[in-house]
């Protein structure tokens, strides 16, 4: 079906976007958003932490305020007890209060399969909103969390994770992005995505896809959690990582010296992951001190936006 | 005598950790791995690799792979 235009509709279903942006006044636009998944952690508490910090990310990574969610659950009942229900909505309330977001509602229905999320609303000054296109030449790139989560996660379902991976990944993963946004609002950021399922460089090729510009990763300044290059090298790889790769393989231009485990955690299936900011040269080292000062500790330049290679991301 | 391991129809990391499996209760040898995904495929020469093992041969077999790791 044709896409129904409208003059408020600021970023619609058609751009591959966070979240959709309506305005409703000339200073003021909603930010909508909905995200839910099967568990990626064994804890439902845990489970619960991750779906919420996921969920909101969607509205920072678009520069907004979440305001309000609702629930959205799937939940097998003839055969789960109802207690790990609760602690999984424990925790995305948990997560929900950390962030001053309201809970207002859900819904839930019978599945064989646990499926947990949130559909959360925001807002925004329409001409703030920080889309994924806009990166322009000469603009330095910060990833504001290490990279690893897909790869520790298989790691942990195959038993061979240890107990620092484990719990570090878990750390990064319900960790909101709600500092980071708040941060890069303070200052004119040119574009913004957050890392999840297409892995760092499938989010990146969306920035700059269709856009006059490439890119130039410094493969060894990329943050990576303890444990993702032992566990990427005896093969606990997901299936989702080696598609991204696949699927962007044509745009990537790699040196000799990048081993293919170090591309493909640069293409890991990320959960919750970090913002990935494109910010003015002259801006960049501020606000990395910013993030660094108020906490975001994992925060990193790692790489530049560049006028060549046109649509290719070069990694060194 | 070649060891066998079928990894079909398991998903990751399963054929991962049935190699690593394997590879522990022999020290050299050769060993046949069936798996069906081209994840697993390049999943299992990685574990195979990373434990001084030899991806010998990789054929075409139906829908999926058979995998022949060597160590002498």
């Amino acid at each position: 079906m044709p896409l129904i235009s409208d003059p408020n509709l600021i970023v619609g279903i058609e751009s591959a976007e966070d979240a959709g942006v309506y305005k409703l006044r000339e200073d003021l636009a909603i930010v909508q958003t909905l995200d839910f998944f099967t568990p990626i952690v064994d804890d439902p508490y845990t489970f619960g932490q991750v779906a919420a910090a996921n969920s909101l990310s969607d509205v920072y990574a678009m520069g907004g305020k979440p305001i309000v969610a609702m629930n959205i659950i799937c939940f097998p009942i003839q055969k789960m007890d109802i207690s790990i229900l609760q602690e999984i909505l424990k925790g995305g309330l948990q997560k929900l209060r950390e962030a001053g977001v309201l809970l207002v509602g859900g819904h839930s229905v019978e599945d064989n399969e646990l499926k947990y999320g949130l559909s959360v609303t925001g807002t925004v000054h329409p001409e703030k909103v920080v889309t994924n296109k806009g990166a322009r030449i000469g603009d330095k790139l910060i990833l504001t969390k290490p990279l690893g989560t897909g790869i520790i996660n298989t790691a942990v379902k195959g038993g061979l994770a240890d107990e620092r991976s484990t719990a570090q990944s878990i750390e990064c993963m319900i960790t909101l992005n709600k500092k980071a946004a708040e941060l890069m609002m303070e200052m004119e950021v040119h574009a913004c995505t957050d890392i999840t399922g297409f892995g760092l460089l499938g989010h990146a090729c969306e920035m700059i896809e269709g856009e006059d510009v490439g890119m130039l990763i410094y493969s060894s300044a990329v943050p990576v959690l303890p444990g993702t290059e032992e566990f990427a090298a005896m093969g606990l790889i997901p299936g989702g990582t080696i598609r991204n790769r696949d699927f962007r393989l044509p745009m990537i231009e790699r040196a000799a010296e990048i081993s293919d485990e170090r591309l493909l955690i640069l293409f890991d299936a990320q959960t919750s992951g970090g913002l990935l900011i494109s910010v003015p040269e002259q801006k960049a080292s501020v606000l990395l001190k910013r993030l660094h000062q108020e906490g975001v500790n994992g925060a990193a330049i790692i790489g530049e936006v560049l006028e060549q290679p046109k649509g290719k991301i070069m990694i060194r | 005598m070649r060891r066998t391991v079928d990894a079909r129809g398991f998903s990751c990391p399963q054929p991962v950790l049935m190699t690593l499996e394997e590879i522990k209760k022999v020290d050299k040898g050769e060993i046949v791995i069936l798996v069906d995904t081209d994840t697993s495929k390049e999943n299992v020469s990685r574990a195979a690799t990373s434990k001084g093992w030899q991806v010998k041969e990789i054929q075409q077999e139906g829908e999926g792979y058979r995998i022949i790791i060597a160590k002498h």
